[in-house]
Formats: structure tokens, C-alpha cells, sequence
């Protein structure tokens, strides 16, 4: 089945299915910006350890998607894997210096002779959900905006700053795309203890913050999506990469399909919001998660399709890596696609099991009578 | 430009992360299939007892596990961070395992282990014991996939280099999938994490008992892991023997690193035990060892099946063996070159578009592609890994693995009889054979990874090629970054565990 389809389509089905396990990853990062909120939101010990424990059933998921993104973009991708991992050294590696400390976190937080204390596993949270994610963000703007890297004709890359990747900080579009995130994982945390406690106290403080950061992602959001469709970006015609002028514009008008999917998932997510603070719904979090996809995917679709490289070099434009030329074989790219198959499956039993999990909401007589809970 | 601080840095780096993650990863083996076992028992009998037993270890597998998970993040990203050049040269057939081992066991393991923790009152019991088998399965396909793809680096089959692309391409997924290597080493690697596992829990049990505490719970536990262990320890042994057999047919090198052997002979016995002589030279007549005791034939037949076959040596495989027709390194080395300089000359001719030339390279590169990284050593004395740390690293593996057998067959043998909590010295030895039951699984991977030095890919691609551009400050500072967050996490983690474990099942 896939082994008949053309290289190039299978390209273009892998950065597809990278898009989706990326935008999969976003929404999961509501794990990351409840972390963010554990004092914003609960008032003492007792709420910030039910707010743990909800976001603590579902942290490993957040953990397993960033190695999945990892892995198939290796597995698809290989050149970008080496020239983006391999040169941005420091944005990467102090991503995961913000995931080591997660994950220890939530099981050492309130164990018996921590040695670090609590309120430390708490500050490691915090790191995790706010410098993790807005590193991610950068991270994922440079994608649009480019590295600085160069390859020779062994494909062996070197990236051409000291900063190692540290500079993308400095671009207001790279800063924008992580502060959208960091604002966004923060309401779609409010709206999933919403979704997910039974406790009057903690669901009008979560409302109350709700406002606040929603206000603060629509700003930087709105900010982000201007200066996307203003810039200019990169085009390829027979492996020649070269400057385009509002490249992303006219991506979206020439696949009328991304705009579809973009407004929708902006929309979902705008209605989530609205519906929790002004109508009292407590399903925010689906109409948000499944928006977030859309619009997370979309974007990343921008790249990918329509001649555009997935990482220009600002330091030499023929460096820059297309899904043409940083992909794998045919046949690996096949192989993987059969592999594929099987993410609608995972799918179903993640939300299987969280429907198990959380067909009653969480109180705290619960945790309180949870002799393992975070 | 010399880089070798760069690739030793580097490989430090890779190295204190991998020891680390090995620190954590047999416990979850092990103790995952020990807890869904003890659950079984519960779910079977429905006495509440063993539901506290479940718990108990469950509430420690899940202090380890996170742990775990933290540091193997790290390395599939050091993959990309540090050694970019392999990321690309053998992405193609690197990557897929490791992205099947993200949908196919990661999701499984993080989506149950909710379930397997906060599922008690939400699932019905059958659903939960359920979820926490899948947690072991789950835990141990994760292993399959990372081991496929280490097997691979060990002895890479069912690939081609690519000129076009300067790579190499898979050919054969079910060659990469069923390498006799990744089979073995992907046994014999669970294997030792159930034999850890199950050390842990007697080690565990035997302090309850020592201390007269918790006593019907820890003589429980005690014939579980026992058991377990005794089975997996004899399945130890069998999948050892079968990566010897693996490693004479692939890796001559590191076989010939881990017994000392310089001259090569047939009918070679094992040194079981011995003292390196450290002034021995290749080619020199002084003798390997200071001292030593051999068991006759057993390395003939353990890498050959067969008593009287030949083990090459250290001087037979760098200076080359003419009556067995073995090659010298240098004839290795010079094909190697002759590779790389073909592959120089089709890339120019690429860009020239001259075809004729390119053909010529592209035939001349066929011929010598087998050699391609020996190209890139110096000195054929190069092709041979640390004989020292190798050679000690594989013998107290399997001296401790023998001593793991033989302490759980009289773990099992007293505990059937009723008698275990009077056998002091016993109970004092499962709570010493916990620290030894990491030495060995260190000791283990050692001889597997440095071993294999100095490829990333065995013949292919030496770690001198294989790291990323990056300047050794940077990796000088990440390197002591971690070594000193790991360091301040694994503290935490042995804290937290002995307090867990004084607490005692109860309140667990």
C-alpha cells in the first residue's frame, strides 16, 4: 500500500503526521501550564495537592508525546534531527534539563524525606511549564524563521554562532510563538481542572485566571498569526531554496483547506473560553484540545507543503532542509507508515483510559483516601 | 582539526547519562512483572494481603520509574545533541526503531501506569490487573525496540551506503528487526533487569526478616522474587552464552578484549579468573597475564560451539593471521581509505556531472564499502577497544551472575522448607547482593559499549566521526550540569526509597 506511493508523497504524509503528534503535544501541555498555576490557583496545601494529583494522572502523557515528536522526527526527518539537535545545542539541552525535572517531580514531591523539599519539586514544576514551554515555542519558531547553520556535501552540519541556537531568543516572532504557547497551555490548564475537580473554591479561582492568562494568549496569539502572514519566508523550486515574500500568506491561500482548519480550531478554542466564563460549561477542555490540534497542525502544515523549507539557514540559504532533502528512504518512510497505522489504536486506548479515569471528578475525600496520590 | 577532547567529552557525556539510566531501567524491568505476578495471586485469591504486597512494591517500582523515564529522555535527544554526524549517516535505519518504541510502548507504559496507580477504586480488578501487565509489557517492548536499534550498532545488517546522499539506507526492516545480535542482547538484557528486579525484592525482604518486621509479608515476597529470580537467572545464563556465540561471529575484537587474548589459539580455554599483565604489547612474547586460573576449551566453545575451533587474538586481528587467512588492520585500513577517496571522487564528479568518473568511484566504492570505517583510523592497533576495563567489566559480570544464581537457589531451597528467617547469613547476603546486582549491570553494559570502541558502528562509522560540531566548552558544561542533577536525583531517589521501605508495607 504506502511502498507504491511517490517519495514525495510519503514526505509529505510523514511531516503530516510530525504536525499532528506536535499539535497532539500542545494540547498536552496543559499538564505543563497547570504546573505554572499551582499557587495562582490553590489557596492551600490541600487544593495544590489535588491540583498535583489531577495534572499527575495525565503528566506522563505530556513526557511520552515530546518523545514521540523526537523520535519520528529522527525517524522521518534524519538531517533535521542532526542539523537542528546537533546546532541549537543549548535551546535543546536546556529543554531538557526543564523535563528531567519534571518528571521526578510529581512522584518525590510530598514522599517522606525528599531531600530537596517540597516547595524545590514545586519550583522544578514551575521551570518545567514555563521555560520548558517557552523554549518549545522558540524552538518550533525558528522553524519559520530559520537557524544558523551550514552543511557540506557529506550532509555533515555546524551551526555558525556560539550562541548555539540562544539567539532564536532574540527574534520577536520565535518569542511571540513561546509566549503564545506558555499563555495557552495555561488556559487550557484552567480549563481542564475545570473539567476535571469537584471543588467550588478551586474552580472560581481557576475562572478568575482563566480571564487573566485567556486575555494574554488572544494578545500574543493575535500578535503571532500578524506577523506570520506580514513576513517573508522561503520558497524551493528544483532544490534551489530562495526568498518568497509573504511565503505563509500565500501558503494559506493556495490550500484553502489550512484556512479551514486554522478559523476552526481558533474558533473551538475562542468557544471553549467563552462557554467556561460566561456560560458555566465545564467541557472546555475537549472544545479547546481539539482546536488546539487543528490550529497547532495547520501551522505546521504551513511548512512542509507548497515548496517551503522546514528549517531555512539564514547563514546559507542552500543549507536550508526541505522534507525533500532531510527525509528518509523510500522504503524506511514506507516501513514507518505501516508503523503509523497503529496511532489510531493508541489514540483509542488513551481515551479509553481517561474516561475510565475521570468518569467521576476528583475530590478531596479522594485524594485524601489515596494512599499513592501525589 | 583534532577533536578528540570533543568525542571524549562526548562519549562522557553519553556514558553517565546511559550508566545512570541503567540504574533505573532493570528495576522497572524486573519489579513490573514481579508486581503483576504478585497481583495475579490477589486477584486469584482475592486476600487482601497480597493486595498490600502489590502496593507496597508498586509504590517503590514508581519512585524508580519516574527517575527512569527522566534520564531516557536524555539519551534518545543526545542522539541528535551530540552525534549528529551518526543521527544522519545512519538515521535512515536509527530513527524508526525509536519512533516505534514511542507508539508502540511509551503510550502504553504512561497510559497505564495511571491506571496501575490511581485505578484501584476507578477500574474493576480484572481491568486493573490488566493495565498492569500492560505496564510490564509495555516496559519491556520499550526495551525490544531500544536494543533492535543497539543490536544494529553492534552488527549492522540489511542496509546500503547511499553515494548520493553520503548514508546509509535500510534495505531489509526484518533484517534490522531479527538480527541474531538485537535478539540476543534484547534477551539477555531483560533477562538481567528480571534478575535485578528480583534481587531487589529478596534484598528488601531479607532486611524485614533480619529485623523481625513484616515477616509474613517478606517471607511472601522473598519465594516470589526467589523464584523469579532463580528462573531468570538460568535464562541469564543461557542468553549470555548466546552473545558470546554472537559477539565471536561479529565483533572478534571485543571478544578477544573481554578474555585478554592476544594470541590467538585453537582449543582456547576461559580465564575465570586473573591479573592483566599491563605492560603487554601487541606482537611482544611477554605473557597476557600476571596470574590466572583457565578453564580449558570453554572459549572455543563458547563462541564457536565447537572445542577445538580457533579464537582469534588481539595479534592475529591487528597484524593479520596468513595461515587462518585472517587480514591485517593495515590491509583494512588502506581499503577503507581507498573507500573514502572513492567516495570523495563521486561527490566532486557529481558536481562536474561527469558520469564516467562517477560510475568509476561508484564501482571502486562497492568493492571496499565493507571497509568503509576503517577509513577513517590512523593506526590498525586502533581497531582494538580498552583491554583492561573491558576484560575486568566482563568478569565481574559473570562472576556476580553466577553468585545471583547460586544466592537464589538457596533463597528458594530455604524458604520451600520453611527455614529462611533463621539463615542470617543468608538474609545478610540478599540484602549485600542489591548494590552487586547494579555492579553487574553496569559491568555488563560496559563490556557491550566500550567494548565495541572505537565504533559507534561496528567497522562502519568510528565515534570519531559519528559526533556533532560543537565546541567542548559547551559539552564541558552540559556534561557537569548533569552529572551534577543526576547525581542530586539519584540521591533524592535512594532517600526516598529507604524511607519507603522502613515505613514498611502498612502504610505503604
Amino acid at each position: 500500500m504506502f511502498g507504491t506511493l511517490s517519495l514525495l508523497t510519503l514526505q509529505q504524509y510523514w511531516w503530516f503526521l510530525v504536525s499532528l503528534i506536535g499539535a497532539f503535544f500542545v494540547f498536552i501541555t496543559f499538564v505543563q501550564g497547570g504546573q505554572t498555576l499551582l499557587y495562582a490557583i490553590a489557596k492551600d496545601d490541600k487544593q495544590r495537592n489535588m491540583l498535583v494529583a489531577s495534572l499527575g494522572r495525565k503528566w506522563e502523557l505530556s513526557f511520552t508525546s515530546l518523545v514521540l515528536f523526537g523520535g519520528a522526527l529522527f525517524a522521518a526527518f534524519p538531517l533535521f534531527y542532526a542539523v537542528s539537535f546537533g546546532g541549537a545545542y543549548y535551546v535543546w539541552m536546556a529543554i531538557l534539563f526543564c523535563f528531567i525535572l519534571q518528571a521526578v517531580s510529581y512522584e518525590y514531591r510530598v514522599k517522606p524525606n525528599n531531600f530537596l523539599g517540597k516547595r524545590t519539586y514545586e519550583a522544578f514544576l514551575y521551570i518545567n511549564g514555563s521555560v520548558g514551554i517557552i523554549l518549545i515555542g522558540i524552538a518550533l519558531g525558528t522553524l519559520f524563521t530559520g537557524g544558523n547553520f551550514m552543511r557540506n556535501s557529506m550532509n555533515f552540519s555546524a551551526w555558525t554562532l556560539p550562541s548555539y541556537g540562544l539567539e532564536g531568543a532574540l527574534n520577536p516572532f520565535n518569542v511571540a510563538f513561546g509566549l503564545s504557547l506558555f499563555f495557552l497551555a495555561r488556559v487550557q490548564a484552567a480549563l481542564y481542572f475545570i473539567n476535571n475537580i469537584e471543588d467550588v473554591h478551586i474552580i472560581a479561582r481557576a475562572k478568575q485566571q482563566l480571564f487573566k492568562d485567556a486575555l494574554l494568549f488572544v494578545g500574543f496569539f493575535i500578535l503571532l498569526v500578524v506577523m506570520l502572514l506580514v513576513m517573508n519566508g522561503f520558497t524551493y523550486h528544483m532544490g534551489v531554496v530562495f526568498p518568497e515574500s509573504h511565503k505563509f500568506l500565500n501558503n494559506f491561500l493556495a490550500t484553502p483547506l489550512l484556512i479551514v482548519t486554522f478559523l476552526s480550531g481558533t474558533l473551538l478554542v475562542l468557544y471553549a473560553i467563552f462557554s467556561t466564563l460566561f456560560k458555566g460549561s465545564r467541557c472546555g477542555i475537549w472544545f479547546s484540545g481539539f482546536g488546539v490540534i487543528l490550529v497547532v497542525t495547520s501551522l505546521l502544515c504551513l511548512l512542509g507543503f507548497n515548496a517551503t523549507p522546514i528549517y531555512p539557514s539564514l547563514s546559507d540559504l542552500a543549507s536550508s532542509l526541505t522534507i525533500e532533502n532531510s527525509s528518509s528512504s523510500h522504503y524506511t518512510l514506507s516501513v514507518m507508515s505501516y508503523v503509523s497505522l497503529g496511532v489510531p489504536f493508541v489514540l483509542g486506548y488513551i481515551y479509553f483510559v481517561w474516561r475510565a479515569m475521570d468518569k467521576t471528578k476528583m475530590t478531596s475525600a479522594e485524594i485524601e483516601a489515596d494512599s499513592h496520590h501525589y | 582539526m583534532d577533536h578528540t577532547l570533543l568525542v571524549e567529552l562526548s562519549r562522557a557525556q553519553f556514558a553517565l547519562t546511559a550508566l545512570y539510566h541503567w540504574l533505573f531501567v532493570p528495576l522497572t524491568l524486573g519489579l513490573s512483572f514481579i508486581i503483576a505476578i504478585m497481583e495475579s495471586i490477589y486477584v486469584k485469591t482475592k486476600n487482601p494481603e497480597w493486595k498490600k504486597l502489590t502496593k507496597f512494591w508498586m509504590a517503590l517500582f514508581a519512585i524508580n520509574f519516574a527517575i527512569g523515564l527522566a534520564t531516557g529522555i536524555i539519551l534518545e535527544f543526545e542522539f541528535g545533541t551530540n552525534w549528529s554526524n551518526y543521527s544522519w549517516i545512519v538515521g535512515d535505519l536509527f530513527g524508526a526503531p525509536l519512533a516505534i518504541e514511542g507508539i508502540m510502548a511509551f503510550f502504553l507504559e504512561s497510559t497505564f501506569f495511571a491506571v496501575m496507580f490511581f485505578g484501584w477504586e476507578k477500574v474493576s480488578p480484572k481491568m486493573h490487573l490488566f493495565s498492569t501487565w500492560l505496564v510490564a509489557i509495555g516496559s519491556n517492548l520499550s526495551a525490544l525496540w531500544i536494543l533492535v536499534a543497539n543490536g544494529w550498532m553492534q552488527h549492522p545488517v540489511g542496509m546500503e551506503f547511499n553515494l548520493e546522499r553520503a548514508r546509509f539506507e535500510m534495505k531489509s526492516f526484518a533484517d534490522v528487526l531479527f538480527n541474531p545480535n538485537a535478539v540476543s542482547k534484547f534477551l539477555h538484557t531483560i533477562g538481567s533487569g528480571y534478575v535485578m528486579g528480583s534481587l531487589f525484592v529478596v534484598g528488601v525482604s531479607s532486611w524485614f526478616l533480619l529485623k523481625n518486621r513484616h515477616t509474613l509479608f517478606a517471607k511472601r515476597s522473598i519465594i516470589v522474587g526467589a523464584s523469579f529470580g532463580f528462573l531468570a537467572s538460568i535464562f541469564l545464563l543461557v542468553t549470555g552464552d548466546e552473545s558470546a556465540h554472537q559477539i565471536a561471529q561479529s565483533q572478534p575484537t571485543k571478544l578477544a578484549a573481554m578474555e585478554g587474548l592476544y594470541d590467538g589459539k585453537h582449543r582456547a580455554g576461559i580465564v575465570a579468573i586473573g591479573q592483566l599483565n599491563t605492560n603487554k604489547k601487541i606482537g611482544d612474547t611477554q605473557d597476557e597475564f600476571i596470574w590466572s586460573i583457565e578453564i580449558p576449551y570453554a572459549l572455543s566453545f563458547l563462541g564457536f560451539h565447537n572445542i577445538n575451533a580457533f579464537v582469534p587474538g588481539i595479534d592475529d586481528l591487528v597484524l593479520g593471521n596468513t595461515t587462518l587467512g585472517i587480514e591485517p588492520a593495515q590491509s583494512k585500513l588502506d581499503k577503507g581509505k581507498q573507500a573514502l577517496e572513492a567516495l570523495r571522487t563521486y561527490k566532486e564528479a557529481q558536481q562536474m556531472n561527469n558520469v564516467p568518473t562517477q560510475e568509476e568511484a561508484l564501482a571502486l566504492f562497492r568493492t571496499n564499502e565493507s571497509y568503509l570505517g576503517y577509513g577513517y583510523l590512523d593506526k590498525p592497533e586502533k581497531i582494538i577497544p580498552p583491554v583492561a576495563l573491558t576484560f575486568y567489566s566482563f568478569h565481574i559480570m559473570v562472576g556476580l551472575g553466577s553468585w545471583f544464581l547460586a544466592l537464589f537457589f538457596f533463597v528458594l531451597y530455604f524458604s520451600m522448607i520453611g527455614k529462611i528467617g533463621s539463615k542470617k547469613l543468608l538474609l545478610y547476603a540478599g540484602l549485600f547482593s542489591i548494590p552487586l546486582g547494579y555492579i553487574a549491570g553496569e559491568a555488563g553494559w560496559i563490556v557491550a559499549e566500550v567494548g565495541r570502541q572505537p565504533w559507534a558502528i561496528q567497522g562502519m562509522l568510528p565515534v570519531g566521526m559519528a559526533s556533532s560540531h560543537i565546541d567542548e566548552v559547551s559539552v564541558m558544561i552540559t556534561l557537569g550540569l548533569f552529572a551534577i542533577i543526576f547525581t542530586a536525583l539519584l540521591i533524592a531517589e535512594v532517600k526516598i526509597m529507604l524511607k519507603q521501605i522502613t515505613i514498611g508495607p502498612e502504610e505503604a
